[in-house]
């Protein structure tokens, strides 16, 4: 009985708690919708507790009211539990459904979870490779490049090894190249034509091979399993791979590989984007890459560029000195040979003028011979020089065309005589007679065309025929880059030397012109002869826009040498005007000097006679003195000249002319102080400047030269006569 | 006509002289000095010429016979005698001279003594040409004509 009522007791207990819980929790939680329910539930509770504890007095004899408590509350109890459980029946799907849309909220807000971390993920992947991307290519350095790159990627995708191998110069192997962990990575080659190797060629995506392929064994054996590891293929574009339209990818033809392995003992697997992120990169070394090929290559482009720059600069310089050298040689040498040339031959020729013995004539003939060889090869060479330069510039000007003939002819005929050879001249009837051109060097061509067939012809005739080249033989078939224009106010001479000499083999012909070449037969070559007179016939022949060339049959069948050139027709005008020959005109010209009052001391009668003479002629003048007192006594200041002769040895005439200068104390007043002397040495010449004579004239004095002489004299109060 | 005759044959005989180089151009200039005012001018100073060599060529005889011969004294004759023969142009006598004139320096007497020889062999010559030159033309001149001028291309 005891353990009834305390069971009683308690149950009573835990229904009044239970409710009185239950509203407390419903106060405090705000969301509850079911409070009238929970209100039900809790009266039905309390009901039932109330019945409970009511039967408690039960158990014994229990009054009536007791009795009434109990059956009211159990009345409404049972009402209250009655109306809960079919408001129940209401609620509890409703619950139900809740407790259902809980579970599937769940799984949405777990699904949702899982995909923000996916594409953080892959924003952070992307966010890696625009800064590996960045890396690359803030540098065009190729190392620096590849090993951002490979120091990157290990960094982003946490990569116990990456590597890249570069294939070989013979393109059979591939050279383990970048390393991302080891130092210096040891030239490892792994022969191109592997499986797996083909396999990650062929294919643009990062594929995952086998951690046993050759490419991946490079790091020390790990003590469990190896990690996963991908290759992907980097294409090495070249220059030409960037066509406008076809893509990088159809043409190239060489890769490198790239190898990454995930960390061993890590059970990582390589993710799809992760394989992603590689792909990309390698495209981005590769673009990288190439750009730093190009720029090396653009680099190099232009060092070398500057290098032959500076040197054709440098050539450029160097070429400038040459020419600049050879000028200033040309014109030294111009004046330099042809001076003491041209005193040899002077002095040689006045030599043969004077008293010699045979052996010494013969002597200074040979001498004078010689020295004019030299002295025409000398104006070859210089004229040469100066035709390729193209400083040279025809003399034009009007002369007759027979007359030019016929001196060739005089020219050649004692030489052709002497060997034999008959010369013969045919003009054409239609040539005119005058002609505008360069004579001199027409007659220089003609000449050496001429004496060329002289020379290379033993025996036989030459025949020389000039006439005026027609219009359709101007054309000639052989020298098709030769357009001669006829026109009205020029024509074109021909000329045609033919000779029946030794000829020319038709391999040689072409060497003909040039300069120095001779034709190597020793018959040719004993004629003498420089090799330089055809040359320098073709450029004067170019320059009077004309052409020549040699026609031969062969060795000893003779040789024809034509040219053509363009000559002027003068104008009517000129012919009647050159029919003239001007004469020397009459020495009885008018007195040049009226009064003028002269002194002249000579020794010797007949000369001073002479030159009184003379002087008297011209109108001065003259006083006559025969000895060097009589002439400082004489001499005043009326005399403005006074003529000394000086070449007397034993009498000083400078000590005279000092003299006369003391006399005289104001310049003005003295007189002009000419010598007259036979003397010709430069040493007499400095001797007399130094004494302070005016002037100096070599004996003999010709009419002309006395009155040029003293009107020289009379204006610019000095003349020395180049000795 | 007899006047053009004799002036032909003066032109070629004063040519002939050219030719054989007696008279060189310094002659010629001689007879350009010639005109109205001065119409014996060449004769004059050839005269003159004549005088002063038979002068020189006696002392060079005498100097050249001396035992001891004075060298700078013929030469100082030589040079005289040599500048008078090319003021007139006679050209042989001039180049003569101018051998002398070697010799003497190197003191040959031997060489002078032909040279001498050859000067006075030159000098006669051309005196003689040079006279009957004059006689030519004082005959034309007496026959009324004029002498003519000699126009040489040299």
């Amino acid at each position: 009985m005891k353990y009834q009522y305390i069971s009683d007791f308690f149950i009573a207990l835990a229904y009044f708690s239970i409710p009185l819980e239950l509203i407390y929790f419903v106060k405090k939680s705000a969301v509850f919708p079911y409070r009238w329910v929970l209100v039900q539930f809790g009266a039905f509770i309390v009901l039932c507790g109330a019945t409970h504890l009511i039967n408690l007095w039960t158990f014994t004899m229990h009054s009536r009211t007791v009795a009434m408590v109990m059956t009211t509350a159990k009345v409404f109890t049972a009402a209250v539990s009655c109306i809960t459980a079919l408001m129940l029946v209401h609620i509890i799907p409703d619950l139900l459904s809740v407790k259902t849309r809980e579970l599937f909220l769940k799984n949405k807000a777990a699904e949702l979870d899982r995909e923000m971390g996916l594409i953080r993920t892959q924003e952070e992947t992307g966010r890696h490779v625009r800064m590996l991307t960045h890396e690359i290519r803030s540098t065009l350095d190729r190392h620096t490049i590849l090993k951002t790159t490979l120091v990157e990627l290990g960094r982003t995708l946490a990569l116990e090894e990456c590597a890249l191998w570069m294939p070989t110069r013979t393109g059979l192997e591939l050279q383990l190249s970048y390393t991302l962990r080891q130092q210096n990575p040891v030239g490892y080659t792994v022969p191109i034509h592997h499986p797996m190797i083909n396999q990650v060629f062929s294919s643009s995506h990062a594929i995952k091979i086998s951690p046993n392929c050759p490419v991946a064994r490079i790091r020390p054996a790990g003590k469990y399993m190896p990690g996963e590891v991908v290759a992907v293929r980097v294409p090495l574009l070249h220059l030409s791979n960037f066509q406008i339209n076809d893509w990088p990818e159809l043409s190239t033809k060489r890769y490198a590989l790239m190898v990454l392995m995930l960390p061993s003992d890590s059970a990582r697997q390589w993710h799809v984007h992760e394989l992603e992120l590689v792909e990309v990169v390698a495209d981005q070394v590769a673009v990288a890459l190439s750009h730093a090929a190009i720029l090396e290559e653009s680099m190099r482009a232009r060092d070398l560029l500057m290098e032959q720059n500076v040197a054709l600069d440098l050539a450029r310089r160097e070429a400038e000195t040459a020419i600049r050298a050879r000028n200033d040689f040309l014109a030294v040498m111009n004046h330099e040979m042809r001076t003491p040339m041209h005193a040899i031959i002077a002095l040689s020729s006045l030599l043969q003028e004077t008293e010699l013995t045979p052996e010494q004539r013969l002597m200074v003939e040979t001498i004078l011979k010689s020295s004019n060889l030299l002295a025409t090869l000398i104006n070859d060479v210089l004229d040469l020089s100066r035709l390729e330069d193209g400083s040279l510039q025809l003399d034009l000007g009007t002369f007759n065309l027979y007359a030019l003939f016929r001196e060739v002819l005089n020219l050649i005929k004692p030489i052709a005589s002497v060997k034999k050879l008959h010369v013969s001249l045919n003009l054409a009837p239609d040539l005119p007679e005058y002609a505008v051109g360069d004579e001199k060097r027409l007659m220089q061509t003609i000449l050496n065309v001429v004496g060329n067939a002289v020379k290379f012809s033993k025996d036989g005739s030459i025949l020389i025929s000039a006439f005026v080249a027609k219009a359709e033989l101007l054309r000639d078939p052989r020298t098709p880059e030769f357009f001669p224009v006829p026109g009205d106010n020029h024509f074109y001479l021909r000329v045609q030397v033919k000779d029946s000499g030794i000829g020319v083999s038709s391999q040689d012909i072409p060497k003909l012109f040039t300069k120095f070449a001779q034709i190597q037969s020793t018959a040719i070559r004993n004629s003498g002869g420089s090799g330089l007179g055809l040359a320098i016939c073709k450029r004067f022949v170019n320059l009077m826009e004309g052409h020549i060339w040699i026609e031969s049959e062969g060795l000893g069948k003779g040789c024809t040498a034509i040219f053509m050139v363009k000559l002027g027709i003068p104008e009517r005008l000129n012919d009647s005007k050159l029919a003239l020959m001007p004469k020397v005109p009459p020495n009885h010209g008018p007195t040049a000097f009226p009064g003028l009052k002269v002194l002249v001391m000579d020794e010797n009668g007949v000369s001073r006679m002479v030159t009184k003479g003379l002087l008297v002629h011209l109108g001065c003048d003259v006083t006559m003195v025969s000895s060097s007192e009589e002439c400082l006594r004489v001499v005043s200041h009326e005399h403005k000249v006074v003529f000394m002769d000086v070449c007397v040895p034993g009498m000083d005439g400078y000590e005279i002319a000092i003299r006369i200068q003391e006399k005289f104390t104001k310049r003005h007043e003295r007189p002009i102080i000419v010598a007259l002397t036979g003397n010709t040495d430069k040493a007499t010449k400095e001797k007399f400047m130094r004494v302070g004579m005016d002037g100096l004239i070599l004996k003999p004095v010709s009419l002309d030269k006395m009155r040029s002489v003293l009107s020289d004299l009379l204006e610019h109060r000095v003349l020395f006569e180049a000795i | 006509m007899e006047v053009v005759q004799i002036q032909r044959t003066l032109m070629d005989y004063t040519k002939s002289l050219f030719m054989e180089g007696l008279l060189d151009s310094q002659f010629l200039q001689l007879q350009q000095l010639q005109d109205e005012s001065n119409p014996d001018f060449v004769v004059e100073v050839v005269s003159l010429f004549f005088d002063d060599s038979e002068k020189l060529l006696n002392e060079l005889t005498i100097a050249l016979d001396q035992p001891s011969v004075d060298f700078k004294k013929v030469d100082s004759y030589v040079h005289q005698l040599k500048g008078s023969s090319s003021s007139i142009g006679a050209q042989r006598v001039k180049n003569a001279c101018v051998a002398f004139r070697n010799f003497c320096q190197v003191q040959n007497i031997e060489g002078c003594l032909t040279c001498l020889q050859q000067v006075k062999q030159e000098y006669y010559l051309v005196k003689n040409k040079l006279e009957t030159l004059f006689r030519l033309e004082q005959q034309i001149v007496t026959s009324g004509g004029s002498i003519p001028m000699i126009e040489m291309g040299f």
